[in-house]
């Protein structure tokens, strides 16, 4: 019961919609404080949607996000950027800015928010960096110089430089080798062992979400739901995915296309 | 089995699907200026709140000063010497080439420095402006930036407005003094005007009050180009099409916003021209 009462994020029957198209519908959950959550679902299921209204990027059309009891969407542009010093983000494609330096970016967050002297922000960008296993000569790089992997590990030091209290992971490990996803999934790992941190991580890679969740939440495209179903398809252990009552969840932690095969040989036969 | 229309409801059908078109476009619109205005407005709020960083700020002067005088002033030079080719002919006949140098300073100073000036920056900083913007929306580096509790609009928008704001009046002074040069230089050295009528005629028609109406009017157009690029990048549509459809449609809507002010504000400095000398020359 203290873990529940002491959450550190609670969104509350969240919709979105983008125009006619509903995303997500009436989405409920309670983050609390040092877990880790893997979101997993197919593409398009509003996976990232429901992450990006977490930190108050995409406003919901109905509902409700606390950030430590504070309503995300309720505060003015002042606030929001406050309480967004307590996040960190790792987008997908690492969202670097393609005009600063490797440093720059990563010094970025302790220059706009703290008071540091230059030569502490290069010390704290070094051992940033040397913590996600990147070289200090990658500093005066480009973000275009680097693979998509060290392009990843930059966006990891940036968003863990304010150490943050809530860090959101965008798909961390995709169009990754199998070797540098690994490398990812241990940073994450290692992130959360050094730091008190509560994590979210949105992928749709297995591995991953086996490896660092605490706890998984599957959500399902709205398209495909019946009306009046729950979103969430399932909210667990990581280990009793496999064991899951609900075919759809079993038929995405194993890869199986299922009835997607039947949809496409009627589309074949259709032409 | 075909069924025979009534053609009542088909009529009806029709008008139904008119007005239901004609709303959406009314709504699209209304809903469209809305979102700019408040796009406005929260730029102003931000640019009053906490002024931007040095580092934001001078590499903007930087492009949108210094870069944009070169083709500023390469545009003023011959638009100047084009004046003195259309107007010398026509002068001529009359036997007033003498007054060629009030008429191109004329035009240049209220009129033709600040628009083309305008229309310059429109094309070479407005499209940039919204293509690199952009590009961070469809990259994700504008939510980047929210992410890490630093406000998208304080950090890329307000030093672009400033710079723009400020810059375009050095760009049309500088656009008129080339303007002035390039028609004096035509009128004189190749028409063979002379020089001293042509100057003292432009000094007895061309006032300050010309000349600041123009730089006053550029302050205007600046602002516009700065907010409907920078919107135009923000609200960028996905993939390098949505990336090439905001530049595009940055220059374009900031041409028609500068030609619709340029009317307004032409009529409105009519009127305070006409109100402090009310038996002055009528300019238009």
């Amino acid at each position: 019961m203290a873990a529940e009462d002491d959450a550190l994020v609670e969104v509350q029957r969240v919709s979105v919609q983008f125009g006619s198209q509903r995303i997500l519908r009436d989405i409920s959950l309670r983050i609390p404080r040092g877990q880790t959550v893997v979101l997993i679902g197919e593409s398009g299921c509003g996976k990232s949607v429901l992450m990006k209204s977490i930190i108050g990027l995409v406003k919901p059309a109905s509902g409700r996000v606390e950030f430590d009891k504070r309503d995300m969407h309720s505060l003015n542009d002042k606030e929001l950027s406050r309480e967004r010093k307590r996040f960190g983000f790792v987008f997908q494609n690492a969202a670097l800015f393609d005009s600063m330096t490797v440093g720059q970016n990563v010094a970025f967050p302790l220059k706009q928010h703290a008071g540091y002297s230059h030569a502490q922000i290069e010390e704290l960008v070094i051992s940033k960096l040397a913590e996600v296993g990147l070289p200090r000569t990658v500093i005066l790089k480009k973000p275009a110089e680097l693979s998509g992997g060290m392009r990843k590990r930059v966006g990891l030091a940036r968003a863990l430089m304010l150490n943050p209290e809530l860090v959101v992971y965008d798909e961390p490990t995709t169009g990754l080798d199998p070797i540098m996803s690994d490398v990812i999934n241990e940073l994450i790992l290692r992130t959360r062992r050094n730091n008190p941190v509560t994590s979210i991580v949105v992928t749709h890679d297995m591995h991953t979400a086996r490896k660092v969740a605490d706890r998984v939440v599957m959500i399902y495209p709205l398209v495909r739901l019946d009306e009046g179903e729950d979103q969430v398809l399932y909210d667990g252990p990581p280990e009793e995915m496999d064991d899951c009552r609900d075919r759809r969840v079993r038929q995405f932690v194993h890869g199986e296309a299922g009835e997607r095969l039947m949809e496409m040989s009627l589309e074949d036969t259709s032409v | 089995m075909s069924q025979a229309v009534n053609p009542i409801s088909r009529t009806q059908n029709a008008i139904n699907d008119w007005i239901r078109d004609w709303g959406r476009v009314v709504v699209e619109s209304v809903t469209a200026i809305g979102a700019f205005a408040h796009f406005v407005l929260r730029t102003w709020a931000w640019m009053f709140t906490r002024p931007p960083r040095r580092e934001t700020i001078l590499p903007n002067f930087y492009q949108v000063g210094v870069q944009s005088l070169p083709v500023i002033a390469l545009t003023g030079t011959f638009i100047g010497m084009v004046l003195a080719v259309q107007s010398f002919a026509q002068f001529e006949q009359l036997g007033l080439e003498s007054q060629m140098g009030a008429v191109i300073t004329m035009t240049l100073v209220r009129e033709l420095g600040p628009v083309l000036a305008a229309v310059m920056l429109a094309g070479r900083v407005g499209s940039a402006m919204a293509a690199e913007l952009g590009t961070m929306r469809v990259t994700e580096q504008i939510d980047a930036l929210a992410s890490m509790g630093s406000n998208p609009i304080h950090y890329l928008v307000v030093p672009r407005f400033l710079a723009c704001l400020m810059m375009i009046p050095a760009l049309t002074i500088m656009a008129d003094f080339m303007g002035v040069a390039g028609g004096h230089f035509f009128s004189v050295f190749v028409y063979g005007v002379d020089s001293h009528h042509y100057w003292s005629n432009a000094r007895d028609f061309v006032g300050v009050f010309d000349i600041m109406s123009g730089v006053f009017k550029s302050i205007f157009f600046g602002a516009a180009i700065a907010m409907v690029s920078c919107y135009q990048g923000f609200h960028c549509a996905p993939g390098a099409e949505g990336v090439g459809q905001a530049a595009t449609k940055s220059f374009v809507y900031s041409f028609i916003v500068i030609l619709i002010m340029d009317l307004l504000i032409g009529i409105a400095v009519e009127a305070i021209y006409q109100s402090i000398w009310p038996d002055g020359p009528r300019l238009f």
